[in-house]
Order: structure tokens, then C-alpha cells, then sequence
């Protein structure tokens, strides 16, 4: 949907993790690199560590070091 | 009479039950007894099978089968008691809890090490491994986003909004080539696989079926909506993290760009999804029906207790 003042973009700041923002979007980064998104939402990394930097890859999430309980082992 | 000349073969059967269905769909043998589905593996070859061939005839149908066979009430019949036989066992299996936010928090945190099929194929995966992955998997992604597509008349609002806003993006948000089934079929070809819609379902091993058959079963049944949310929330909470380690696999292998950017687009486009279903589709769902908690927990359980029997058979196949 285009930005207008009746349709403002929407952005949506979590607890933790991304930063949502309606798209389309264009992204310029500290250095100067531009992306460029057409999803109806996208996810803006927060955390720095997204290996698809600007994009969130969930690399926010928490880590469980080898022996401490996790449901998310097998996938 | 009219034949429906077009969809995949059918399959050969595996037992009794699918036996019966099949020749039933060919118009050359009798139904099997509804009471059979008692006594047969709810997680078996067999009674994954029947329940997969009746399910088909909601999406593509098979060719040479009568359509109007979708809605025939003896085989309705059955495929009531292979959903009961299935349902129950799972309700047996997978514990029943109301902590949805503990369930969701379990999905939410990453071990450092694991040592599921993703970690595997990352490391130590061969393209032989990959062409496997690819042609268990393609009974789903072939028709991605397909059978979640049944729960939107049955939310409202939020949850509507949202839903739709994903399934949109998962079917290419307008444009027939980013629709992921189609992207799969892109990863179907760079392995060397052949992508036509059911060419696999013989190799398809059973907890695939049944992986696949919980999410009709969920879809097509009003009553167990907020299982669907669930199992949903379940696939695009734990895809990201996977498909960034399927995408190393395919790389490292060489399979080729479209086999790549399949997974790319999943680590890219399922962050976005993971925080939509978690916000408005969930959100939105307990807001209208917060009854809905336990179905969906269920949900989501049912969906990690039935990956992870996929995984372990993959694994024990390759010997590792």
C-alpha cells in the first residue's frame, strides 16, 4: 500500500529481534550499499549479527549451548 | 462417464487400506471396512497412504479418477476413520498443554550444535543426500502454503489480515514465477529431479505422509483451526534458521542458483512470517477465541513430535 497521510507506512518495534516496517522499501546502509524489498513487510535486523544484513535472518534468536534443554534440535 | 484425464498416477499401494481406496478410485474394487483403521499403524505405511490419497483428491485429484469422488460419502466415511485412527494417536503421543507462550519459547531459541537433517546436510550433506531431501520434501513444497490456505474463511480480522497477508507473499505476491512451489520445483530441477506435481509420492516414505496429511487434516476440519495456526506457526518460527543451513548445503554441494535461492528466499522471507503469525495470526486468534491457546499448542507440538520422526527416519536411512 503507498504511503500517504492517510495510509501512513506502518513500522512495529518488538521487545527484541527486527524492526517491521511495511515494503516496499529501499534500505540504504552505513556503507552506502542499497536493498531494495517489495514484501508486503519486511523485517529490519536490529541486532547487527543477520548474515542478510539489512534483512533479519532470526540470528537475534537465543542460543542454547549443547546440553541445555531445547525443543529446536532437530530441524 | 467422464475421466479426469489430468493430476499424477496413483500410487501403488502399501496394505490393505490403501489397496482398498486405491482400486475404489479406479472404480474396480470395494472401499475397505471403516472399523480396519482400528487396528492399523497410525504412523504406518498403510494407513499414511490411504489418508494421503484420499486427502489428494482435495488438491489435483489423480489422473483417470472421478472428480465427483472428492465428496463421496463412503469414502468419507473412511477417511473419517483413518483421521480418527491418525488424531487419536497423536493426541496420545504429543502431551496436551495450555503454555502456548512456553510451547512458542521452546520454537524461539537455537542450539549452538544440533543434530537434525538441516545440521546434517550442512556439514556432511552430498548431493545424493540433498536429491533424497528434495524428493521427501517435495510432496509439501509442491504444494506449499496449499493446505493452510483452508483456514482463512474460518479466522476473522487480525488473524485473517495476517494470514492472508502471508500466504499472499508464500503464493508470490502476484507473480506466477516467485510462487514458492514453483521456486521449489526450480530446486527440483537444478538436482536433476524431475518436477511434475506427485512424481515422488511412491518414494514418499511415511512420516512424510503423515507430516503432510496433518496439515489437510488440520486444513480441511473447521473444529481444529487453531491446530492449523499452530502447525503454521510451527513451519515459519523454525524455517529461517534451517533453510540458512540448507542454502550452505546446497551451495557447498554446487547444486546450482534456483536449488540456492529456494532457501534463501525461505531464511529471508520466513523471518517476516514468523513475526506475522506470531503478532496478528496468533495474536489476533486468542484475541477472538482465547480458548483457541490449547489447539493451538497442539498445534505445534503435534508438528515437532511428526519433523522429528521425519528427521530420525532420514537419518537412520543414511546411517549416520
Amino acid at each position: 500500500m503507498p504511503n500517504s497521510s492517510e495510509h501512513p507506512c506502518r513500522i512495529t518495534i518488538g521487545d527484541d529481534g527486527p524492526l517491521l516496517v511495511e515494503g516496499p522499501v529501499e534500505v540504504t546502509c552505513a556503507d552506502g550499499t542499497v536493498a531494495v524489498s517489495d514484501r508486503f513487510v519486511v523485517a529490519l535486523c536490529m541486532c547487527r549479527r543477520s548474515r542478510m544484513y539489512p534483512w533479519c535472518d532470526t540470528s537475534h534468536r537465543r542460543r542454547t549451548q549443547p546440553g541445555e534443554k531445547s525443543r529446536r534440535d532437530t530441524g | 462417464m467422464t475421466r479426469h484425464r489430468a493430476g499424477p498416477p496413483l500410487p501403488r499401494a502399501r496394505g490393505e487400506l490403501s489397496a482398498g481406496v486405491i482400486a475404489f478410485l479406479r472404480d474396480d474394487g470395494a472401499l475397505p471396512d471403516p472399523g480396519a483403521a482400528r487396528d492399523a499403524d497410525p504412523y504406518g505405511d498403510d494407513l499414511q497412504l490411504a489418508l494421503y490419497v484420499c486427502y489428494e483428491l482435495h488438491y489435483r485429484g489423480f489422473a483417470g479418477v472421478r472428480p465427483e469422488l472428492e465428496w463421496d460419502p463412503p469414502l468419507l466415511t473412511v477417511r473419517g476413520a483413518l483421521e480418527d485412527r491418525f488424531l487419536t494417536a497423536l493426541r496420545h503421543d504429543v502431551p496436551a498443554t495450555d503454555e502456548l507462550d512456553g510451547v512458542l519459547e521452546g520454537l524461539l531459541v537455537e542450539p549452538i550444535r544440533g543434530s537434525g537433517v538441516s545440521w546434517f546436510l550442512q556439514d556432511l550433506g552430498e548431493l545424493r543426500h540433498l536429491r533424497e531431501y528434495a524428493i521427501q520434501r517435495s510432496l509439501y513444497h509442491l504444494k506449499e502454503a496449499d493446505p493452510h490456505a483452508w483456514v482463512l474463511p474460518r479466522l476473522s480480522g487480525r488473524a485473517k489480515a495476517g494470514m492472508a497477508a502471508i500466504e499472499y507473499d508464500e503464493f508470490g505476491a502476484g507473480r506466477a514465477d516467485r510462487v514458492h512451489a514453483g521456486l521449489f520445483a526450480g530446486l527440483m530441477s537444478d538436482l536433476g529431479l524431475d518436477t511434475a506435481y506427485g512424481r515422488y509420492l511412491d518414494q514418499g516414505c511415511a512420516p512424510m505422509l503423515a507430516l503432510v496429511n496433518v496439515m489437510s487434516l488440520f486444513g480441511l476440519h473447521r473444529r481444529l483451526r487453531g491446530a492449523l495456526v499452530g502447525h503454521f506457526a510451527a513451519v515459519e518460527i523454525t524455517s529461517s534458521p534451517g533453510s540458512r543451513r540448507l542454502a550452505h548445503a546446497m551451495k557447498r554441494n554446487g547444486a546450482g542458483p534456483a536449488a540456492e535461492f529456494f532457501y534463501t528466499e525461505h531464511v529471508e522471507a520466513d523471518a517476516v512470517h514468523e513475526q506475522v503469525v506470531r503478532r496478528d495470526v496468533i495474536g489476533g486468534l486468542l484475541d477472538d477465541e482465547p480458548a483457541m491457546a490449547t489447539d493451538i499448542a497442539f498445534g505445534i507440538t503435534a508438528t515437532s513430535y511428526l519433523e522429528e520422526r521425519l528427521g530420525d527416519r532420514m537419518l537412520a536411512d543414511w546411517k549416520v
